[in-house]
């Protein structure tokens, strides 16, 4: 049978050209903002200026009052229709429209629909609202002091501002290994609030039939059936009554995820008015109000012997989910899988605990590529084998090296029980070493030091768990996580793949059609990949969690195998053969002993939807569907690598270097997955050097747009200089295991580690991301800035 | 995706005729010319001006000669035409220094240098550049031309002496021979603003410092000047020492404020890091110069 080994070489399936660039470099793509339609009404948002507050009245009689405004919705009128509140992905609730309170800067608060965006824009101005402004609170290490006000008090029974106490691990197995080590080095590190911010903001285009009673939503969801099923939970109106359209979306990295109120509030929009109304957010508010990222507070515990083996691992998190718990991850991990936090090494015993928070900050938690907080956990561990390396004075390199998990360890239960499934971590690490020529670039930093030049190598080596996952442990909302495929193959071969999950600029048109053709013996160009729309894929929960080749790409495969397997059958018929006497070589059924005759897909599609007598009991037609329910999750590792340069006069660092050596499993088209690196670096460049959203004492939102949130171009990056092994998953159809987050996870470390490491005869041991020229400077001054509140 | 209020649009066919759009639309009218900071500003909604006047389509005010002594920059210059400029670069290689940092190549193609210097952010890179060069600004109203220094042209954050109903036309540089000029910046980003940056121009008589100019971008500098830094100089060896005396100086008058770009200690720093960097480069500059024109 052909199987993942006639593709686990450095070219996988093939680079071959994107299809979907041929609309998009064309400037032909279908966005959001492109959806117009007949009669279309536009909405905005007027949202809170302030981040805790009581509203004590709303006027909107002026905006009514505007010749082209055609309603005004406040949260007092969703609440007469039950709407003022939904579900967030976290089983919490959020509204759509603030009733009572708002809870953080930018909240919505009443919605205009109007004849164009400028109106809409116009009459938020004349809505007015009186509030009574309420004490912040701004800082995590703050929201659960006695003096806190209670933001949630609209939860029954909740008396403070605590989400969750969460913890993994053996505790007492943990406190025995801290106690017999020689040494034991701690770390306080913050990885602060961050924000995916997609390119396209999000949006919602959204008509409801009122003769047929359908909602057809068009929407910027990296999840469109999952959205579906809320919406019919959140509106009541019956599921097969709504119809979820994802078209091309401008990059999502997890910010389209969750369900935001404006799309609701479209929709109800659309309810009042009888015609379509579409709201696409700006920057702004994209970046206040926005799924953001991380905002983890880790203290971090590394136990060692002397001669540098490691024997365990601790963490205490405070884990700021702003004012709702909107995290989009499975119900049963409310810290995501931060619990992998004993990354790749040979540990004897690990335990960590989270507790998560409310303050008046925006909600969500999990998006930016983070494979459910994998991010934050390898960050800590990172940073914490780097720690111990300046407590011993050893090489890390040798450090990891010597700490790493050895192939013949796999399958590995690591000590808080995730179940990794295979890597040869040692192979990729010496690869990186080799590429960037370590023991070279440790004799040019010393003798760049001996001239007062300062030069950093920082290493990260990094194991995450993505493509959730097994349905008995993982679930959104009660949503299993397990994804279908639809493979429909045409007379004349021509074949079409209908999936749940949804691209937004991985290249799932081409990849998933590789996929399907190399199972059959097509081209891809012979399959059409169909996503993003409700009405014609099978159920699935989306593209996040670098799930959509781990998941979908298992369940199309399996399709794909489902109707070679049924057009054996009509090869036998065909050749006048037995089918145990067919065997599938070459793209073709072929006569065991008698290669020549065969007959191929096409051949046999046609057969297939023919007169020709088939065997009893079997259908005609090429068509077969899976549901891909994943046994285990996929663990992809690398080893990356970071030269930097620092000025010290002025604190700016330049990257000099970046070597990734990233094995993903079975590489389908390794030009896409190095396009997919290339941003995942860009992403660490970005989130070491220039990015955070901070907030001032008062709870304002420091970072409202791109002048104040910075995003990496490519004057700070260098050219990446990539290397990959390829270790199959065991349990994948095809052995992938996905990279999608894999850059993002694993970079972010690689550079603060090299800055730190620049900054060593400094005594600077540790300094929080971002590493911009002032927070550079100040390390070295001994006086570190803090990256999540206003600059003092 | 965010959109301004409603206004007007009158586009300008000559100065004269900007001129009168500017007397009949009155205080509410404001000038556009590259947009690269005032249309953001309006569809923030941070100004609501009910006419633009728009003279960015004045090519009578696209300019860059050499006219005796003096580099002549015409108001509505582009950033990228200002780079691009060899004369500019030959005589006052600050500019160039300048303008490869300022922003990105697409808005230096449609912003404008008069448009900068009129904007008048605290941390605009060529009000620091010109203040270094002690440049001259030519602006023209109904009752004709004045010529006001650089360093009085601004009067505050975002304030300049351009009055209602007036444009500035012209930049004038004046050259001298021998003399170096550099500009150095620190951002945390390419394009972005500034956290702190230092212009110097220097003239050497032998390898004295016979005048000198230090411009300030983002420190609080008043007039984007170091006039006390540059008094310094004066008369002093071209040196290590004179240069970080210099730089002291100019961060012991440098009033910089904290922001998410950086705290003030660290402005202040940078005052002095990058004066004494760019009077480094200044120098080296000057003395390249120097041999060139003696063995010229």
């Amino acid at each position: 049978m052909t199987g993942p080994a006639d593709h686990n070489g450095r070219d996988g399936y093939g680079a071959v050209a994107r299809k979907e660039d041929a609309r998009f470099i064309r400037g032909l793509g279908t966005f959001i903002d492109d959806v117009t339609m007949p009669g279309m009404l536009h909405g905005a948002i007027l949202r809170s200026p302030l981040p805790h507050a009581v509203i004590t009245a709303i006027d909107t009689s002026a905006a009514e009052a505007h010749p082209g405004v055609a309603a005004v919705i406040t949260g007092a009128m969703l609440a007469e229709r039950g709407l003022a509140w939904m579900p967030t992905l976290s089983g919490d609730v959020q509204p759509v429209l603030a009733t009572d309170k708002v809870r953080f800067q930018g909240q919505e608060v009443a919605f205009v629909v109007a004849r164009d965006r400028y109106a809409a824009r116009d009459a938020l101005e004349l809505i007015t609202v009186d509030y009574e402004p309420l004490p912040v609170v701004v800082e995590a290490g703050q929201a659960l002091a006695g003096s806190a006000p209670v933001i949630r008090d609209d939860r029954p029974g909740q008396a403070d501002n605590k989400i969750f106490d969460w913890s993994a691990g053996d505790a007492e197995a943990t406190e025995r290994v801290f106690a017999a080590a020689d040494v034991v080095v701690t770390g306080d590190m913050l990885y602060p609030r961050c924000h995916p911010a997609p390119l396209e903001t999000c949006g919602a285009v959204a008509d409801l039939d009122r003769v047929s009673g359908r909602l057809t939503i068009w929407a910027t969801t990296q999840a469109p059936h999952p959205h579906r099923t809320f919406y019919s939970l959140i509106t009541g109106l019956p599921e097969h009554k709504i119809r979820v359209i994802s078209p091309d979306i401008g990059g999502g990295f997890g910010n389209k995820v969750p369900i935001y109120p404006g799309y609701v509030c479209a929709i109800v929009g659309s309810m009042l008015t009888g015609r379509p109304v579409k709201w696409v957010e700006d920057r702004s508010e994209n970046l206040m109000a926005t799924s953001f990222a991380r905002d983890y507070h880790m203290h971090g515990e590394i136990a060692a012997t002397r001669d540098g083996t490691i024997l365990g691992l601790r963490a205490r998190v405070l884990a700021d989910h702003g004012a709702f718990n909107g995290a989009a991850q499975p119900t049963k991990f409310p810290a995501g899988f931060f619990h992998i936090f004993t990354g790749s090494y040979d540990l004897r015993a690990a335990h960590c605990e989270v507790t998560g928070v409310y303050t008046n900050k925006a909600p969500g938690g999990v998006a930016y590529s983070c494979s459910f907080r994998v991010t934050e956990a390898v960050y800590l561990v990172e940073r914490m084998v780097d720690l111990l390396a300046a407590e011993l004075g050893a090489d890390p390199a040798e450090l990891r090296m010597r700490n790493l998990l050895r192939p013949e360890q796999f399958p590995y239960t690591c000590p808080t029980g995730w179940e990794y499934d295979s890597g040869d971590y040692p192979r990729a690490l010496r690869m990186a070493l080799d590429i960037a020529g370590y023991p070279e670039l440790r004799r040019e930093q010393a003798e760049r030091r001996a001239h007062g030049e300062y030069m950093g190598i920082g290493i990260s080596f990094f194991t995450e768990g993505v493509g959730a996952g097994p349905r008995k442990h993982m679930d959104i909302l009660g949503l299993g996580m397990a994804d279908g495929a639809d493979l429909r193959v045409y007379p004349t071969g021509a074949a079409v793949l209908a999936i749940s999950c949804q691209t937004q600029g991985q290249g799932h048109e081409t990849t998933f059609a590789q996929i399907v053709a190399a199972e059959l013996g097509l081209s891809p160009d012979d399959v059409e990949v169909v996503h993003g729309d409700t009405d014609r894929t099978p159920f699935g929960l989306g593209t996040y969690g670098s799930r959509s080749t781990a998941v979908s790409g298992a369940a199309a495969a399996i399709a794909a195998r489902r109707v070679r397997e049924r057009a054996k059958i009509v090869a036998a018929a065909m050749l006048e053969a037995a089918p145990e006497d067919l065997e599938w070589s070459d793209g073709a059924w072929r006569v065991r002993g008698d290669p020549e005759q065969c007959r191929d897909i096409r051949q046999i599609a046609m057969a297939a939807h023919s007169g020709l007598e088939l065997p009893a009991g079997v259908e005609g037609h090429l068509d077969a569907g899976s549901v891909y329910n994943p046994p285990n999750l996929t663990f992809p590792f690398g080893a990356y690598i970071c030269v930097t340069d620092v000025d010290p006069g002025t604190g700016v660092v330049t990257v000099r270097r970046f070597i990734a050596v990233d094995d993903c499993g079975v590489r389908i088209n390794p030009m896409i997955v190095a396009g997919q690196i290339h941003r995942g670096l860009a992403d660490g460049i970005g989130m070491a050097l220039m990015q955070a959203i901070s907030f001032d004492s008062d709870g304002n939102c420091l970072a409202g747009s791109f002048m104040d949130y910075l995003l990496p171009t490519a004057v700070e990056c260098p050219s990446w200089e990539l290397g990959s092994t390829v270790t199959p998953s065991p349990h994948h159809p095809i052995g992938a295991k996905g990279i999608g987050e894999s850059a993002t996870v694993g970079s972010p470390a690689a550079v603060v580690n090299s800055v730190i490491d620049a900054l060593a005869p400094f005594g600077v041991r540790h300094a929080d991301m971002p590493l911009t020229p002032a927070a550079v400077w100040r390390a070295i001054q001994g006086r570190p800035l803090r990256p999540d509140l206003a600059t003092s | 995706m965010q959109v301004p209020a409603y206004v007007e649009y009158e586009r300008a066919t000559s100065v004269e005729h900007a001129l009168a759009l500017l007397a009949r639309f009155g205080p509410r009218a404001q000038v556009l010319a590259g947009g690269h900071s005032l249309i953001p500003m309006m569809k923030l909604r941070l100004v609501q001006p009910e006419t633009l006047v728009d003279v960015g389509h004045l090519t009578e005010l696209r300019y860059l000669t050499v006219t005796g002594s003096v580099l002549r920059i015409g108001a509505l210059t582009r950033h990228a035409e200002l780079l691009a400029a060899p004369e500019a670069g030959r005589h006052f290689p600050i500019l160039h220094d300048a303008e490869r940092v300022i922003a990105d190549p697409i808005v230096r193609q449609w912003g404008t240098v008069g448009g900068s210097l009129c904007q008048a952010d605290p941390s605009e890179d060529l009000s620091a550049a010109f203040a270094a060069l002690n440049a001259t600004m030519v602006i023209t109203g109904p009752d004709g031309t004045r010529a006001v220094p650089a360093r009085q042209f601004h009067t505050g954050p975002y304030e300049t002496v351009v009055a209602q109903g007036e444009l500035l036309t012209e930049i004038q540089v004046p050259i001298t021979p021998g003399a170096g000029s550099a500009y150095e910046k620190v951002g945390r980003r390419v394009g972005d603003w500034p956290v702190g940056a230092a212009g110097a121009a220097i003239r050497l008589d032998g390898d004295v410092i016979a005048a000198a100019g230090i411009g300030l971008a983002a420190v609080g500098a008043e007039h984007f000047a170091a006039p006390e830094a540059e008094r310094s100089l004066i008369g002093a060896q071209a040196g290590e020492q004179a240069l970080a005396r210099a730089g002291q100086i100019a961060a012991e008058h440098a009033r910089p404020v904290t922001d998410q770009r950086g705290p003030a200690d660290y402005k202040r720093h940078l005052a002095s890091e990058l004066t004494v960097r760019a009077l480094r480069r200044a120098v080296a500059r000057a003395r390249a110069a120097g041999r060139s024109a003696r063995e010229g």
